[in-house]
């Protein structure tokens, strides 16, 4: 689709239609005249552009894949928006139906005018180059002269010095014709033909491929299964019999932050420190997971995304019996790691307890903010929480998340001044409720790591696809076209009247390197050095275009003897 | 030498080199403002052309007589020009060493390549926009004069640079996590090649419609007529893009492989990676259009406009208001 010389091959529609009094298309005219449309190089141009513009929301609005929290955010602080963009599918451009609509007709049209020109382009890498113009020195780029060799013999030099310049050679009688350049053509259609492939290897991916993310606290661990993930996406046929059986870790999770200047805080290194199995009965190996160092079980990658506190509480009820002993993930919320969760403790009695509240690795208390984390390591660890008492509403069949309280049928407990009941607590702190209703004791930290687990077999494909259109795309510009004409003609006199002639048949060519191949090429045949390749005037000095405009026309006042 | 010690001796061959280019930029614009006028019919040199070539009266023959000493001033104003010229080009080769040494002071130390914020970034990206400049000036081609986008090419550097100290200087540390990858140098390397290229694109394709006004209307400032024509600025814009193009579809490929590599995903739609995907798009417009009837000229040079402009929105209005994975700016 890029180039100019193959535009008498487009498929384009003619204007106008034929004269005479215009009458209604007949379904298969109609199919054809379409075709025909959809295929020519104006709408693929259209559509190509259509699919940049559309592409912008997706950057602009919050998108459902990429940043599901952001989405949430966004409905929430634009209620009269919503719903008109949920119309339009703003939050899932890229899975939107207008979107597809632009990009599968694109993929429709680039079949159109791949297949064709792969025909085309197969026949004329078979046929035998064109041959010799009758008036050369009509040609933009040409020279001439008259030398001593025989005709015969100049033509088969010239045959052999324009094989070594990778010409394909014909030879008539007393001419040559020679062409260069089809691996343009070649590669500008492996370019396309590879995009096609490229579309099919995404295809392939969003059909088998599937990635979930889950939550590790050190000392934890996991094995691959569907119940295990926090968040889990698939193709239409992906199957959980495809998941190979691997047992994941944490043993112990490090972090390393910018201790001073005005990057302070800074993440400077995580790792995460894991013992892992291929499956449940081989013996285990360590592995020690960075950002961009994935670890690799059977085709399937396991990624290091994410990383925070789970602090460690024992929740006592009024019978004075731990109902509740263990670390629970908070969620960071900021850069310091300030970081939001709730403990539920659904065995104490009489009532439920439940706590909300922070966790900051670095306490300090901000005038405004409260109280927030000025450092995301552990210098000042403090936890401070609310408390609920009442139903948690855990057996009301809803799936509730794990990060929130459902306070509906929960009172907060409030201290002896009617306000709400809240403490800062250090490691080994306890928080007791009035009233002997129970205690929330803050025990010690541990970290958790967010790991992404994710299998996508059009990956390969993919990327042969991405390899391949990048080589056709550089052939596609960087390899010229060119014809060039040899003529040797006696003059009846005992010498021989050379003449030598190239077209360039690529966008954007300067006429000035045909001219130097030509030069270069007359040299090689015997030309005197005087002789210039075309009607250019020496290179130190240019003629604007306005006052001789480049219509190829020969050039006059060029001695050429 | 200490990293602090480096880090300072770097700002202060970057603030040299802002100075050196200043005089380089200076020098460009007296080269255009001082040249005489090219009258029709009149054969010159090209402001420029490398060799510094005479206003032969055999070439010009066809040229209205003029009086021999108005003749011979404009000859005197054409050789002040042409020597503003060679000034300009000798600084911009000095302003390149000095930005040069910023850039690896910078990296050595931090211990680590230059680009791994946005004021690194800029500045490396910047010296490739010079660099790029200069490998053309180099080629010693006089059939594809270059020189005259000098004030077009060091002015955006120097634009660049202006922003990068003021706005987003952040000091010399190491990395965060997600660009401790061999790919921090392939694929960001890529990205700032093309886009050095790119930029020179752009400022051919201004001169470009700026000419091809010229061309239709008449008239103009003086400068304008020592460019070459329409025709061939539209040519020599159209080699750049098809140069850089594939370098930014690389510089993509390898962001997708790094990408997989980070986040288990190659694609995922991010800001940054949407509006590599809409400049890739909208030069491929261009890149089709040059070849289709209709299109030709000047609307594909607005294509190739729209192309440059997505990437300067991708360079700073995604790095910096858009929340997304590629949020290393390390400002605000």
């Amino acid at each position: 689709m890029v180039d100019a010389a193959t535009q008498n091959l487009s498929t384009a529609p003619v204007e106008g239609g034929p004269p005479g009094s215009p009458r209604a298309m007949r379904p298969v005219e109609f199919a054809r005249w379409s075709w025909r449309q959809l295929t020519s190089m104006r709408t693929a141009l259209a559509l190509l552009f259509l699919l940049a513009v559309a592409s912008v929301p997706g950057s602009l609005v919050p998108q459902e894949g990429v940043d599901p929290v952001r989405v949430a955010q966004f409905k929430a602080a634009h209620p009269g928006l919503t719903p008109w963009y949920e119309r339009l599918s703003l939050f899932h451009v890229f899975s939107a139906p207008w979107f597809a609509a632009i990009y599968l007709l694109l993929f429709i049209s680039l079949v159109g005018c791949v297949v064709p020109r792969s025909r085309l382009h197969w026949s004329a890498m078979r046929a035998r180059p064109p041959a010799a113009p009758r008036n050369l020195v009509r040609l933009p780029v040409h020279t001439s002269w008259s030398a001593e060799v025989g005709s015969a013999d100049l033509l088969d030099s010239a045959v052999r010095e324009l094989r070594r310049r990778h010409y394909r050679v014909d030879r008539a009688a007393d001419s040559i014709g020679a062409e260069r350049g089809f691996l343009r053509e070649t590669g500008n259609l492996l370019f396309h033909t590879a995009l096609i492939g490229l579309l099919v290897a995404v295809a392939i991916g969003n059909l088998f491929g599937y990635k979930g993310s889950v939550l590790v606290v050190e000392g934890e661990g996991f094995s691959n299964s569907l119940s295990v993930y926090d968040s889990f996406a698939h193709g239409a046929r992906f199957s959980e019999s495809h998941m190979p059986p691997f047992t994941i870790d944490l043993k112990k999770m490090t972090v390393r932050y910018q201790p001073s200047g005005d990057q302070r805080g800074a993440p400077r290194d995580f790792q995460a420190h894991l013992s892992y199995t291929s499956d449940p009965s081989a013996k285990p190996r360590s592995f020690d997971l960075q950002v961009n160092h994935p670890l690799v079980i059977a085709g399937t990658k396991v990624f290091l995304i994410g990383n925070g506190y789970a602090p460690v509480f024992t929740v006592r009820d009024s019978t004075g019996k731990a109902v509740f002993s263990g670390p629970v993930p908070f969620l960071p919320r900021d850069a310091n790691n300030t970081s939001i969760g709730v403990v539920k403790a659904s065995g104490a009695r009489p009532k439920q307890l439940g706590f909300e509240g922070l966790f900051l690795p670095t306490a300090a208390i901000d005038p405004q903010l409260g109280p927030i984390s000025t450092y995301p390591a552990l210098i000042v660890p403090r936890a401070v929480l609310n408390a609920y008492v009442g139903d948690l509403g855990l057996d009301s069949g809803v799936p509730q998340s794990v990060y929130r309280l459902d306070t509906n049928k929960m009172t907060q407990v409030r201290n002896a001044a009617g306000k709400p009941l809240a403490q800062v607590l250090a490691p080994g702190e306890a928080l007791k409720l009035p009233d002997g209703q129970g205690s929330i004791r803050f025990d010690g930290v541990r970290r958790f790591a967010t790991l992404q687990v994710a299998h996508d077999p059009g990956k390969s494909p993919a990327l042969v696809s991405a390899l391949l259109a990048l080589v056709g795309l550089m052939l596609s510009l960087f390899v010229k076209r060119r014809r060039v004409w040899v003529r040797a003609v006696d003059d009846g006199g005992g010498r021989t009247v050379v003449e030598v002639a190239g077209l360039a048949r690529t966008e954007g060519e300067d006429r000035d390197r045909l001219a130097d191949e030509v030069t270069a090429l007359a040299r090689s045949l015997g030309a005197p050095e005087q002789a210039p390749a075309s009607e250019q005037v020496p290179a130190t000095e240019q003629v604007r275009a306005t006052e001789q405009p480049e219509t190829g026309k020969p050039a006059a006042d060029e001695t050429e003897d | 030498m200490t990293s602090e010690s480096l880090a300072h001796l770097s700002n202060n061959l970057l603030y040299s080199a802002m100075a050196v280019y200043t005089g380089a930029m200076y020098c460009y614009a007296a080269e255009l403002a001082f040249a005489p006028r090219v009258r029709a019919g009149r054969v010159l040199a090209t402001v420029g052309a490398t060799a510094s070539p005479s206003v032969d009266p055999a070439v010009s023959g066809d040229a209205p007589p003029t009086p021999a000493d108005a003749e011979s001033r404009e000859q005197a104003r054409l050789e002040r020009s042409n020597r503003l010229g060679r000034i300009a080009v000798a600084l911009t080769g000095l302003a390149f060493l000095l930005h040069f040494g910023a850039v690896v002071a910078r990296g050595v130390s931090a211990g680590r390549p230059p680009w791994g914020n946005m004021f690194e970034f800029s500045t490396t990206g910047a010296l490739a926009v010079t660099g790029a400049f200069l490998v053309l000036l180099a080629r010693r081609d006089n059939r594809m004069p270059v020189r005259y986008l000098g004030l077009f090419v060091i002015g955006p550097v120097l634009l660049t640079l202006g922003l990068a100290v003021s706005v987003l200087y952040v000091n010399s540390e190491q990395l965060v996590p997600a660009l401790k990858s061999v790919w921090l140098v392939i694929h960001v390397t890529a990205a700032m090649i093309a886009a050095g290229i790119l930029t020179i694109g752009f400022a051919q394709t201004i001169c470009f419609l700026v000419q091809d006004r010229m061309e239709r209307t008449g008239g103009g400032p003086a400068f304008m007529s020592h460019f070459p024509s329409a025709d061939a600025i539209d040519r020599a814009a159209y080699r750049m893009h098809a140069f850089a193009f594939p370098i930014w579809t690389f510089a993509v490929i390898a962001g997708a492989i790094w990408a997989e590599n980070a986040w288990g995903r190659y694609w995922g739609w991010d800001p940054k990676e949407t509006w590599a995907f809409i400049t890739w798009l909208v030069y491929a417009c261009y890149l089709h259009a040059r070849a289709t009837a209709g299109w030709r000229g000047r609307k594909a040079a607005y294509l190739a406009l729209l192309g440059y402009s997505t990437f300067l929105f991708n360079y700073l209005v995604v790095n910096i208001f858009l929340v997304g994975l590629h949020s290393y700016a390390g400002v605000g």
